[in-house]
C-alpha cells in the first residue's frame, strides 16, 4: 500500500528540519575548531598593522574601506563618479559620514 | 488527542492531492520561492560570516591612525608631527606607517606594499601573500622584480610566502624593509603614509582624536571602533549589494502577495463551493488552506535555507565569485566560518515563510464564508 501524503510530507519535512538542525550543529562545531585560527590571524594583523580584509584588490577604496578619504571613491573630479564594480557592492564605512571635533 | 492529529492528517492528505493536481503551477511557485529564500539566505550568511570575521581578526588594530590630507586627498605625513602628536595624555606610542599600492602592469593586478611593524625582512628580501606567489609562480628563496617608481626594476628575494589560512587579510600584500619600500616608492626619509597611535584608555579615542585635528587641522585621525564598524556598514542592509538583492526579494514577495490577496482562482472557489456543499466547516477550510500555505512556504524555507548554507559555506559562494571578484585579477580563495545565529534563521522565517501563509488564508476566509451556491455558480 502506498505511504500516505501526509506521512511523506511530515517525514520529509522533519528531515528538512533535522538537516537544518544538523547545520546549526555543524557550524557551532566549525566556529569552535576556528578559535585557533582566529587568535593566528589576530595576531597577524596585529603584528602587521593592518586595517581591513583583502577582498576587492581592484581600487584602493574597496581594498582598504577603513583608510578611504571622502574623494577618493569620485577619483580625479567631483562628477566623476566611481566606476570599479566593487564600489557599488560596499556602503560607505562610517568614518566618512562622522568627523572629530572643529574641522569645518 | 488522537483524534485531532488524525484530522489534521487528513486534511493535509487532502491539501497535498489538491495541491498535486495543478502540480505545474505550484512546483513553479515551490521552485520561486525556494529561490528567493536561498538568494537572501545566501547573502544573509554571507555578509554576516564576513562581519564577524573582520570583526575578530581586526580587534586589535592600531587604537588611531592619523592621517594627513590636502586638498581632500590623502598625502604622506611628516614623521615629525609623531612627536608632538605622542606628547597628548593618554597616547602611549605614536608609530610612522609605511605602506602603499603597486600597480603591477605584466599581470593588471594591484598590490599593497607594506613595512611591518615587527620582523621586517632584511633590505633585499621580501615576503609575499599567497594570492601573489599563486599568480607569479614564485615561492621561498625565489627572486622576483618589480618596477619601482623610477621606472627602474628592483630584485627581491623571497623570504616567506605568507600563510595561505591567512588569505584573507594578507593575499595581496608584499611586506619589505623600510630602506626598500623608501628607495621602491620614492617616498622621502621624513615622511610616512600615516601615523599609528597606541592609546592607554579606549574612552579616551574621541578626545585625543579631536585634540589631534586641533593640533592639526589638515590630519585625519580614524579610530579602531570605525574601522572595526567598517565591516558592519560596507555590508550593511543599505550598502549597494544587499539593497539590490532586497529590493529582488521584496519586489517578488509583492507579486506573490499580490497574486493571492486578489483572490482565489475560479477553480480555488468552486472547490471551495464542493467542500461546505458536501459538509466541511468554515474552520475546516481555513485548516486547509494554513496548511497549504504551510507545506510550500515551510518547504521552501528549510529546503533554501540548506541551498544556502551549503553554497556560502562548502563552495565558497561560488554563485557570487563573479560579482564579488569585479576587475580584480588578485582575489583571495577562502572559506567562511560558518558564523550563523538562531535569531538571523529566525527573522528569515518571519519574513519569508509567515506573510505568504497570512496571504493564502485570507482570501479563502472571504471565500468559505460566502453562501456555497453562489460560489458554486
Amino acid at each position: 500500500m502506498a505511504p500516505r501524503c501526509s506521512t511523506l510530507f511530515l517525514g520529509s519535512t522533519a528531515g528538512l528540519a533535522l538537516t537544518l538542525g544538523g547545520i546549526f550543529l555543524h557550524a557551532s562545531g566549525e566556529v569552535r575548531a576556528s578559535r585557533p585560527v582566529f587568535a593566528r590571524k589576530a595576531a597577524l594583523a596585529r603584528q602587521l598593522e593592518l586595517t581591513d580584509l583583502c577582498l576587492f584588490t581592484e581600487a584602493s577604496y574597496t581594498r582598504h574601506p577603513s583608510m578611504t578619504d571622502p574623494s577618493t571613491p569620485f577619483q580625479d573630479a567631483p562628477m566623476s563618479l566611481e566606476h570599479f564594480p566593487s564600489g557599488g557592492l560596499v556602503g560607505p564605512p562610517p568614518h566618512l559620514v562622522s568627523t572629530h571635533g572643529h574641522r569645518d | 488527542m488522537a483524534i485531532v492529529i488524525e484530522r489534521h492528517r487528513h486534511i493535509i492528505d487532502y491539501t497535498l492531492s489538491s495541491l498535486l493536481r495543478r502540480k505545474g503551477k505550484n512546483g513553479a511557485l515551490l521552485l520561486v520561492y525556494t529561490m528567493i529564500v536561498f538568494i537572501l539566505a545566501s547573502v544573509l550568511f554571507f555578509t554576516h560570516a564576513l562581519k564577524r570575521e573582520a570583526a575578530l581578526v581586526l580587534k586589535d588594530a592600531p587604537e588611531i591612525i592619523v592621517q594627513h590630507t590636502l586638498t581632500g586627498r590623502y598625502q604622506t605625513i611628516p614623521v615629525a608631527w609623531g612627536d608632538r602628536i605622542g606628547k597628548i595624555n593618554g597616547v602611549i606610542a605614536v608609530r610612522p606607517r609605511l605602506w602603499g599600492y603597486h600597480y603591477d602592469t605584466l599581470l593588471l593586478a594591484n598590490y599593497t606594499l607594506m613595512v611591518p611593524a615587527e620582523n621586517p625582512p632584511e633590505p633585499g628580501s621580501i615576503d609575499l601573500g599567497s594570492g601573489i606567489s599563486r599568480t607569479h609562480g614564485a615561492n621561498s628563496g625565489d627572486m622576483i622584480a618589480f618596477v619601482g617608481h623610477d621606472g627602474v626594476p628592483r630584485m627581491f628575494t623571497i623570504r616567506n610566502i605568507l600563510d595561505s589560512e591567512s588569505q584573507l587579510l594578507t593575499s595581496d600584500l608584499i611586506l619589505l624593509s623600510e630602506k626598500d619600500y623608501r628607495d621602491f616608492s620614492g617616498i622621502a626619509p621624513d615622511q610616512a603614509t600615516d601615523l599609528t597611535l597606541r592609546v592607554r584608555n579606549p574612552r579616551e579615542y574621541a578626545t585625543i582624536a579631536e585634540k589631534i585635528t586641533r593640533m592639526y587641522p589638515d590630519t585625519r585621525p580614524i579610530m579602531r571602533s570605525e574601522i572595526q564598524r567598517t565591516y558592519d556598514a560596507v555590508f550593511g542592509w543599505r550598502s549597494g549589494l544587499m539593497i539590490v538583492i532586497f529590493s529582488a526579494a521584496a519586489l517578488a514577495f509583492v507579486i506573490f502577495a499580490w497574486d493571492k490577496a486578489t483572490g482565489l482562482s475560479a477553480e480555488e472557489r468552486k472547490e471551495i463551493g464542493i467542500l461546505k456543499a458536501i459538509g466541511w466547516e468554515t474552520s475546516d477550510i481555513l485548516l486547509m488552506k494554513f496548511w497549504e500555505g504551510t507545506a510550500i512556504s515551510l518547504t521552501a524555507f528549510l529546503l533554501g535555507i540548506i541551498f544556502a548554507y551549503a553554497h556560502v559555506f562548502f563552495t565558497s559562494s561560488a554563485l557570487f565569485a563573479p560579482v564579488l571578484k569585479g576587475w580584480s585579477t588578485l582575489y583571495p580563495t577562502f572559506r567562511l566560518t560558518p558564523f550563523i545565529e538562531f535569531g538571523q534563521v529566525a527573522t528569515l522565517f518571519f519574513l519569508t515563510g509567515v506573510p505568504y501563509t497570512i496571504t493564502t488564508i485570507v482570501p479563502s476566509w472571504r471565500a468559505a464564508t460566502i453562501d456555497p451556491d453562489s460560489v458554486m455558480r
